[in-house]
C-alpha cells in the first residue's frame, strides 16, 4: 500500500471513529430518561445486577488474588534491596485500590460481561424481540436496555472493591507464609499508610467512571448492531475493543489529575 | 364482488405509497378491513405483506396516503398515542419474537405486567387461561429455546392475546406447521374472533387456509390490491393472476422473479454491479 493511500485510510478510521462517538452520544441521550424511569423498578435492576455479579465474580476473585500474590513477590524483591519490605503491606493495597484493581476489574468486567451485554441485546434484536415488544407497546429501552446500564454502572465499582480486597489478601498469604514478613507489621503499615479520601475516594472514582464507559460502549454497540449474526459478533469485538481502549486512555488522564491534586 | 355495505372498518388503507431503498413496494393500496372480520392478505413472497402489517402497527409510515386503525391515522400519530393504539391490537410475528430469557409463563404474563396492575393470583389465572386456549398450559415452565416452531407460535399467539387486543395481525401463522398444528391454528384464530370479538388480520400464502377461514380476502400483487373478495368470488373468478395464485401455477401474468436485468445480459456481463 502507497503511503498517501496509508494517510488516507488512516483519515477514513478516524473520521468513522468520531462519527460512532457522535451517534454514542446520541444514544446516550436517548437513553438518559429512560434511566431514570428504569429505577422506579429495581427489581429488574437488582436482577440484571445478579447476572452480571455470577458471570464476573468468580473471574473477579481469581484474578485478584493472583495479582496480590504477584504484587506482594515483585514488591517484596524490590522492597527488600533498600531494606523497606516492612512497607510491603502498604505498596501492595496502595497499587491495587488506586490503579489495579479499578483497571482490570474494568477490563475483566468488559471482556466478560460487557461482551455478553452485547451479544444479548444484539440478539435480542436480530431476533426481533426488541421489535415485539414495541409492537407490545413496550419501550426497549428502560425495559431492556436501562437496567442492564444500571447494573453495569454498579457491578464494576463493587468488584473493583471486591478485587482490591481479595489482592490484598493473596498478597498477604504470600506475604506472611512464603516470605516471613510480620503480619501485624503488613497491616499497621497499610492502615497508616493508606488515605480514605485520597487512595481508596480516588479508586472508587476510577471505577465508577469505567464502569459508565463500559456499560454505555456495551448497550450502544449491542443496540446499534446490524441485526444478523455477523453482525452481533462484530458488535462484542467492538466492545471489548473499544472498552479496554477507552479504559486504558481514562485511567490515564484520571491518573495525571489525580496525583496533580485536582 | 362489492363488499357488503353494512360493515363498518376498523383499518382503512388509503392511496398508499410506500418505497424502500427507492424500490416501490406499494405504488397506489387500498383496502378495508371490517370489524370484526377475519381478513386475509394474501400475496406471494416479498410482495410486502409484512411490510403492510409494519405500516398498520406504526413501525413505518407512509410515503404517500394513510393508514388509519380505529379512527386514528397510525403514520402520524406521537409516540404515546400509537404506543396506546398499540396496546390494542396485537401482532404474532413470522418468527415468534418470544424473549428468550422467560419461560413460557413469563412470556405470555408480560404485556400484563407491563401495563396493568393486576395482582399476581389474577395475572397467574389469566396466564392459564391464555395457555389452555393454545394447547400449551402444560408447557409452562419451558424456555421458548426448548419450544418447537409451532409451539413457539402457540405461545406467541398466547401473548398476543394477553390482554385482549380489538385487533390481531398474524404474520404467516401457519408456515412450517403439521396438518395438525395447521388445523388447531385455523380453529383458533376464528374461534378468537368469534368469542372475543375481535378483528384479525391474517398474513398467509396458504391459499387453502385463507379460503377456510378468512370472511374476506385481499390478494395483493405489483404494489397494490390485485383481486379481492370472499373466498367464493375468490375461487370463482376467472381472472388469470387470480387464478394462477390461486391454483399455484409458476406461470402467468405475477412475475415469480425478483426485478432484474435480462437473463442473458446478466451471465453475460463482465464486471459486477
Ligand atoms: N428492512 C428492509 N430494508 C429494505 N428492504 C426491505 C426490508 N424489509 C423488507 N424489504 C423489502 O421489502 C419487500 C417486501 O418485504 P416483505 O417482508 O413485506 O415481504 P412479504 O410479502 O412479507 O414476504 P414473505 O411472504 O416472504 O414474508 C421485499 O422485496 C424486501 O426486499
Ligand atoms: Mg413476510
Amino acid at each position: 500500500m502507497s503511503w498517501d493511500l496509508g494517510i488516507s485510510g488512516l483519515g477514513r478510521r478516524v473520521i468513522g471513529g468520531v462519527g460512532r462517538l457522535g451517534r454514542a452520544t446520541l444514544f446516550l441521550a436517548r437513553l438518559a430518561p429512560a434511566l431514570g424511569v428504569a429505577l422506579a423498578r429495581a427489581r429488574l435492576i437488582v436482577q440484571q445486577l445478579y447476572m452480571t455479579g455470577v458471570l464476573t465474580l468468580v473471574i473477579v476473585l481469581v484474578s485478584g488474588a493472583f495479582v496480590g500474590m504477584i504484587l506482594a513477590l515483585q514488591g517484596y524483591n524490590t522492597l527488600v534491596r533498600y531494606d523497606a519490605q516492612s512497607s510491603l503491606g502498604l505498596l501492595v493495597a496502595l497499587s491495587l485500590t488506586r490503579e489495579l484493581g479499578p483497571v482490570l476489574t474494568a477490563l475483566l468486567f468488559a471482556g466478560r460481561a460487557g461482551s455478553a451485554l452485547t451479544a444479548e441485546i444484539g440478539l435480542m434484536k436480530a431476533t426481533e424481540q426488541l421489535d415485539g415488544m414495541e409492537m407490545m407497546a413496550v419501550d426497549p429501552l428502560p425495559r431492556v436496555v436501562a437496567p442492564r446500564f444500571w447494573a453495569g454502572w454498579i457491578a464494576v465499582p463493587l468488584l473493583a472493591m471486591i478485587f482490591s480486597a481479595v489482592g490484598i489478601l493473596g498478597a498477604y498469604v504470600v506475604a506472611v507464609g512464603d516470605l516471613g514478613l510480620d503480619g501485624g507489621v503488613f497491616w499497621s503499615q497499610m492502615q497508616s499508610g493508606v488515605s480514605v479520601t485520597n487512595d481508596i475516594m480516588g479508586g472508587l472514582v476510577k471505577s465508577v467512571v469505567f464502569g459508565f464507559v463500559v456499560s454505555w460502549i456495551a448497550v450502544f454497540e449491542g443496540y446499534d448492531a446490524k441485526p444478523t449474526s455477523e453482525g452481533v459478533s462484530r458488535a462484542t469485538t467492538r466492545t471489548v475493543v473499544s472498552s479496554s481502549l477507552a479504559i486504558l486512555a481514562l485511567d490515564f488522564i484520571m491518573t495525571a489529575f489525580m496525583l496533580r491534586g485536582l | 364482488m362489492e363488499r357488503p355495505k353494512s360493515t363498518d372498518p376498523l383499518v382503512t388503507v388509503r392511496d398508499l405509497v410506500f418505497a424502500r431503498d427507492g424500490r416501490p413496494i406499494f405504488r397506489d393500496l387500498n383496502l378495508t378491513v371490517a370489524r370484526g372480520s377475519v381478513t386475509a392478505i394474501m400475496g406471494g413472497s416479498g410482495t410486502g405483506k409484512t411490510t403492510l402489517l409494519n405500516l398498520m402497527g406504526g413501525r413505518l409510515t407512509p410515503d404517500r396516503g394513510s393508514v388509519e386503525v380505529a379512527g386514528e391515522t397510525v403514520g402520524s400519530l406521537p409516540r404515546k398515542a400509537l404506543f396506546g393504539l398499540r396496546r390494542r391490537m396485537g401482532m404474532l410475528f413470522q418468527s415468534g419474537a418470544l424473549l428468550t430469557d422467560l419461560d413460557v409463563f413469563e412470556n405470555v404474563a408480560f404485556p400484563m405486567r407491563e401495563h396493568t396492575r393486576l395482582p399476581e393470583s389474577l395475572i397467574h389465572h389469566l396466564v392459564l387461561m391464555k395457555l389452555e386456549l393454545v394447547g400449551l398450559r402444560g408447557a409452562r415452565h419451558l424456555f421458548p429455546a426448548e419450544l418447537s416452531g409451532g409451539m413457539a407460535r402457540r405461545v406467541a399467539l398466547a401473548r398476543a392475546i394477553a390482554l385482549d387486543p380489538m385487533m390481531v395481525m398474524y404474520d404467516e401463522p401457519f408456515a412450517g406447521l403439521d396438518p395438525i398444528s395447521m388445523g388447531v391454528i385455523v380453529k383458533l384464530i376464528r374461534e378468537l374472533n368469534d368469542a372475543l370479538g375481535m378483528t384479525s388480520i391474517v398474513v398467509t400464502h396458504d391459499v387453502v387456509e385463507a379460503c377456510g377461514i378468512a370472511d374476506y380476502i385481499y390478494l395483493l400483487g405489483d404494489g397494490r390490491v390485485i383481486a379481492q373478495g370472499t373466498a367464493v368470488d375468490m375461487q370463482k373468478t376467472d381472472a388469470p393472476e387470480v387464478r394462477q395464485f390461486m391454483a399455484g401455477l409458476p406461470d402467468g401474468p405475477v412475475a415469480f422473479h425478483y426485478p432484474a436485468p435480462e437473463y442473458l445480459d446478466d451471465l453475460m456481463a463482465r464486471e459486477r454491479p
